[in-house]
């Protein structure tokens, strides 16, 4: 095995016991958040974002690393998320966190994978259609905040940063 | 009685650090975290051993061939540290059918299993769409304040509470 399956392998671990020890791969806290009854995961991914985003652009501006960012595309983002979405409320769980709930033992996250690869084997013969037409319409490519606003990194960092704490605040004011 | 150390661990702490694995995982081996991708290469790997021809020509399954790869990895890791951690925590639990879904549907498994089997086909088919799910667009997206990011992980959660509040009704009882 080589350093990257290796790396993939350990970060799948500890990432796996983190995501088990504050139980955001459980349905009740997937479909908990679709319901807008309690926000664990929302905490739980907004806190990951906020460090990320702070330790990615702190080490790629030192040239540690290099960002490697999805292409932009208006039509098949937003068609496809909202499409995921629906797809994420009927399983309640994604597809990371159905591999970590089958690990504790919840078997219809089983149930859920095979009907991921099947839905994967659906869209490549879909995928041509994506190609043409409103769904690959507001193609902008590899774009971030700053890049499309020319602002300095840092400025929305900080905006970001405040806005999230900000959604943590209502979540905990709402106690969800 | 719940056991001291079955007491979940605070969400807030459990992402931090997650952000900090993820970033590592960036600066020691150039990987992202990402989900999505492998279900869509074991499909064209199963489907090119039912119909090879078929899969040959699709331009979907030439740019993602199924291969041991860092993503395949790391999924099998998240099992393998949710398995470890459970069992450990004494939180592991056999269950086909969750307790919020319990409480509405009732607990006849065959609903349950069909249900998480269509949300499957229909949530793998819109992230792969979109080009990502909560771990691609999402956390890392967001990390890097990729517009793509941004766009698909709001509609994740709109899609979501869309479907959600059809499945389980308007009143947010729990």
């Amino acid at each position: 095995m080589n350093t990257q399956l290796i790396g993939g392998l350990i970060t799948g671990i500890l990432f796996g016991i983190l995501l088990q020890r504050s139980e955001v791969i459980r349905y009740d806290r997937q479909v908990g958040a679709v319901r807008l009854i309690d926000m664990t995961i929302v905490k739980f991914m907004l806190s990951a974002i906020i460090v990320g985003m702070i330790g990615v652009y702190t080490l790629e501006g030192t040239g540690v690393l290099e960002l490697s960012i999805k292409g932009t595309v208006i039509g098949t983002n937003i068609v496809g998320g909202l499409i995921f979405g629906a797809g994420w409320a009927l399983l309640g769980y994604c597809p990371g966190t159905a591999a970590g709930a089958l690990g504790e033992g919840r078997i219809d996250a089983l149930a859920g994978m095979g009907g991921m690869v099947i839905g994967g084997m659906l869209f490549g013969e879909f995928y041509p259609l994506t190609q043409s037409g409103f769904l690959s319409a507001g193609n902008f490519g590899k774009v971030t905040l700053p890049m499309i606003t020319g602002m300095n990194p840092w400025i929305w960092i900080f905006v970001l940063t405040l806005l999230y704490m900000g959604i943590f605040y209502l979540i905990e004011r709402e106690s969800l | 009685m719940q056991k001291s150390e079955n007491k979940p661990m605070n969400p807030y702490i459990a992402g931090a650090l997650s952000g900090l694995l993820a970033v590592a995982s960036v600066v020691l081996v150039g990987k992202f975290f990402g989900a999505s991708t492998t279900f869509a290469r074991i499909g064209g790997a199963l489907e090119g051993i039912v119909l090879p021809e078929r899969v040959a020509n699709l331009a979907y399954f030439q740019k993602y061939v199924f291969k041991m790869d860092w993503q395949l990895l790391f999924l099998v890791g998240i099992t393998l540290g949710s398995f470890i951690s459970s069992k450990m925590t004494g939180t592991f639990k056999v269950q086909a059918i969750p307790d919020m879904w319990r409480d509405h549907f009732g607990s006849r498994l065959s609903p349950r299993i069909w249900m998480a089997f269509v949300g499957g086909i229909i949530a793998a088919f819109g992230a792969r769409m979109a080009g990502g799910c909560p771990s691609g667009h999402g956390l890392s997206g967001l990390m890097q304040m990729s517009i793509s990011g941004f766009i698909s992980l709001l509609c994740f959660f709109l899609g979501g509470i869309i479907v959600a509040r059809i499945v389980y009704g308007r009143r947010a009882s729990r």
